[in-house]
């Protein structure tokens, strides 16, 4: 592993040292906003069933494990500590309720009705610790008919009508090849839960945080819906080529040339014309860039098809026209203004064996938050929890 | 929700920050309670109220800033003008947050840099956020969505194998940009509460995209720099197996997520899949297969019927919907993720709310975004600038 360009904070100067999260959720939402937390300083324990624990150790990408756990729960377990307690079991929950007098921070992401059964419903708890922050995430709210549909998000993508705004004009519904609401959630969860502890240090109360994932896919698609429910109700139609976004005038997307792809942002269709000599694009007007944008998009592709991207790409460049060449991760991790981020860093597993992951996209006083431990193995904590916060 | 129940109420931020990124990260400390200013150009103001030809535009302004500057004020400054940035000054000493997003040098040649700020708000938490870190051979790029998507790889992750590179029909970059922003901001805001201390908080699209990536790119990384490739039929995540990804119906789309095959087989009465069905390892390596048989089989009748044989066994499904069947669905109606909000001219648009729930609450506000220096005037007079 090379140098760090970017140094690393000290344990003192991160954030949220100090503060303590118990982490009961599973999977990736829930966690990983206890990673971030975590990232930022916070003392962070998953609570974890004995058999098994979070049912994400066991899931594989790749077939790629990391210190006996899948790689993938690694990347967003690290630097966390694991209690194993079977919440079903008198003494343990005992235990448990222990742990939640003495944090600042619950997350959980049980389905709904199901914490108030275990009594560590956020009225409950308030009882026995009225400072905590208590975050919940659920995938469609506390009630409604989708309270009971599994939270995963593929299923949110879906419904939320998000399926509809990726690929061009002919495809079917594109989902994307990514976590994105889960990822989302979290991000909404890690801001609730901030917010309530800023609150906390100026009134000295608690509170509750929930997300969904319903709601955090309407937030990210707020840009687009508010232009559908401001509009004359008709659905907006991705573009037949190209497309990047379904209210984008042209030329906004993806081109192929020789040599690879290309894409354009917000570009006047007059500098395009000059610049390329695309004589073909005189004909329309700056006014015509979104209801023409089929039109110009053809002529666009037709015209850079055959042209060599670097070429392209130094003439355009030159001129400050918004575009970039499209990379693969092997061009990107690859590439100087990959490198400049200093944006991966290593972590240990409890076994000694090392894997890469990528680093808190925070930087605070030009230094980053980077913690050496991978997540632990279950109930590896158990011990030195109970002996530092269960005396007795 | 009373607004002193906000967890972030007497919060001042200032934000110098236009189009989405920045912008959408005061939204949210705006959403949680704070007071938000926009300081923007006298004449244009932010950039993205002209930005995007989209059909709906409300009081000349875009629905995208619209969308994304609700309940903020403005005050329109020259930052040219000395007297603007004396005032300017004087109101960032009284504020607790700033936001910019200028390209990297630009801040600080006005003289606004964290550094510089040390001298007459000492206590501030800065929020910078730029499209490829303050330095290195991208900071000169525009920090445009569409590019930080193309430049970070994800662009290979979406759609089929075999298909060029398929961008988000979002701007996640921004987005997440400004979500991480947040983060930042409030965890020193936590920070400052106890110490004392203001603090520089950055990110930029491009670190929040490889953030955004991390389980596959930490697969990718650790795996010799194996490329991932995406199944060539229905792919919806280069890692996982079938049946994972959205299929068609006989009258729509239904999505399926991580099923085993040999219950979807069961289910289904699929005896194609039989030869699969005892071996988990073929679910990943040959999902390519897979699908197809699945895709055939499902072409074949609507999806409520499929839904009807799959959900009373939790099978993790859905229909594919289009927003006019989700906005009249009971189920969105129930999260109350709407709101109308009063535009400048007294009529009203509808806008979505904040996705978080606070104590039970959702942070609603009928403020719509301001026009140019719409509050100018007001804040002059109350901060004496």
């Amino acid at each position: 592993m090379t140098e760090h360009t970017i140094p690393t904070l000290d344990q003192d100067d991160l954030p949220l040292a100090g503060v303590r999260v118990l982490d009961f959720a599973q999977f990736l939402a829930g966690p990983v906003a206890a990673m971030r937390l975590a990232d930022l300083g916070a003392d962070v324990i998953k609570i974890e069933r004995p058999q098994g624990g979070d049912a994400c150790r066991a899931l594989a990408i790749r077939d790629q494990k990391f210190a006996g756990d899948s790689l993938l729960f690694h990347t967003f377990n690290r630097g966390k500590r694991s209690y194993a307690a079977n919440l079903k079991d008198a003494e343990d929950l005992k235990d448990v309720k222990a742990l939640i007098r003495s944090a600042d921070v619950l997350i959980h992401n049980f389905r709904p009705g199901i914490m108030e059964r275990l009594g560590l419903g956020f009225d409950q708890i308030r009882e026995i610790n009225p400072t905590l922050v208590y975050a919940s995430v659920t995938g469609y709210g506390n009630k409604g008919p989708w309270r009971d549909k599994p939270g995963q998000d593929l299923l949110v993508q879906s419904l939320s009508g998000m399926a509809w705004l990726s690929g061009n004009g002919d495809d079917d519904p594109v989902p994307v090849g990514f976590p994105l609401v889960d990822i989302a959630t979290a991000g909404n969860l890690v801001q609730g839960i901030l917010a309530q502890l800023f609150r906390r240090e100026r009134t000295g109360r608690g509170g509750l945080v929930e997300v969904d994932l319903m709601s955090s896919a309407i937030d990210l698609q707020i840009e687009h819906l508010t232009s559908h429910l401001n509009g004359d109700g008709s659905l907006p139609e991705r573009s037949a080529t190209s497309n990047a976004n379904v209210y984008g005038a042209a030329p906004y997307g993806i081109y192929q040339l020789d040599g690879g792809y290309l894409a354009i942002a917000m570009t006047p269709i007059s500098a395009l014309a000059k610049l390329l000599e695309i004589s073909a694009l005189d004909q329309f007007s700056q006014d015509e860039a979104f209801s023409k944008r089929e039109e110009i998009k053809a002529i666009l592709t037709e015209a850079l098809a055959g042209h060599n991207l670097d070429d392209v790409l130094g003439v355009l460049e030159a001129a400050d026209i918004w575009c970039a060449k499209v990379m693969n991760w092997t061009e990107f991790t690859g590439s100087d203004g990959f490198q400049a981020l200093d944006p991966i860093t290593q972590v240990s597993g409890p076994d000694g064996s090392t894997a890469i992951v990528t680093r808190c996209p925070i930087r605070l006083d030009g230094a980053v938050p980077r913690n050496g431990r991978g997540a632990p193995a279950l109930g590896a904590d158990n011990p030195q929890i109970r002996n530092e916060l269960l005396p007795g | 929700m009373p607004p002193d129940h906000l967890p972030l109420t007497g919060l001042l931020v200032i934000d110098l920050s236009q189009f989405l990124a920045g912008p959408y990260a005061s939204l949210r400390l705006q959403d949680l309670g704070a007071r938000v200013i926009k300081v923007e150009r006298p004449g244009k103001g932010d950039l993205s109220r002209s930005l995007y030809l989209s059909d709906t535009m409300l009081d000349g302004d875009s629905t995208i800033f619209h969308a994304i500057n609700r309940g903020k004020q403005s005050i329109a400054l020259d930052l040219k003008n000395a007297g603007d940035m004396a005032a300017l000054k004087k109101l960032i000493s009284k504020a607790d947050v700033v936001i910019q997003n200028f390209r990297p040098g630009v801040i600080e040649r006005l003289g606004l840099g964290y550094d510089d700020m040390q001298k007459f708000a000492p206590h501030i938490v800065y929020g910078s956020v730029s499209g490829y870190g303050p330095d290195g051979p991208w900071a000169r790029y525009p920090g445009q969505d569409l590019l930080a998507q193309a430049r970070s790889g994800v662009m290979w992750l979406n759609g089929d194998d075999g298909q060029g590179p398929v961008p988000f029909g979002l701007a996640i970059a921004d987005m997440f940009a400004g979500a991480n922003l947040v983060q930042g901001i409030l965890a020193s805001l936590v920070r400052k509460g106890i110490s004392g201390t203001g603090c520089h908080v950055e990110t930029s699209l491009l670190e929040s995209m490889i953030d955004f990536q991390f389980e596959m790119l930490a697969t990718h990384l650790n795996d010799g720099g194996r490329p991932p490739r995406r199944a060539t039929h229905r792919s919806a995540h280069a890692g996982l197996s079938a049946p994972y990804g959205v299929y068609q119906t006989l009258d729509g789309y239904i999505a399926i997520a991580m099923t085993p095959i040999d219950r979807l087989a069961d289910l289904l009465g699929l005896p194609a899949l039989d030869v699969f069905a005892s071996a988990p390892e073929s679910w990943f390596a040959e999902r390519d297969t897979i699908k197809q048989i699945i895709a055939t089989h499902l072409a074949d009748a609507t999806t409520d019927h499929w839904l009807a044989l799959l959900e009373p066994h939790d099978i993790w499904c859905a229909k594919v919907l289009e927003w006019q069947d989700l906005l009249k669905h009971e189920a969105f109606q129930r999260l109350d993720m709407l709101q109308s909000v009063e535009r400048c001219d007294g009529r009203t648009m509808r806008l979505t709310r904040s996705p978080l729930r606070i104590n039970g609450h959702r942070p609603a506000s009928r403020q719509g975004a301001p026009s140019i220096g719409a509050d100018s005037a007001s804040i002059r007079k109350e901060f004496d600038i």
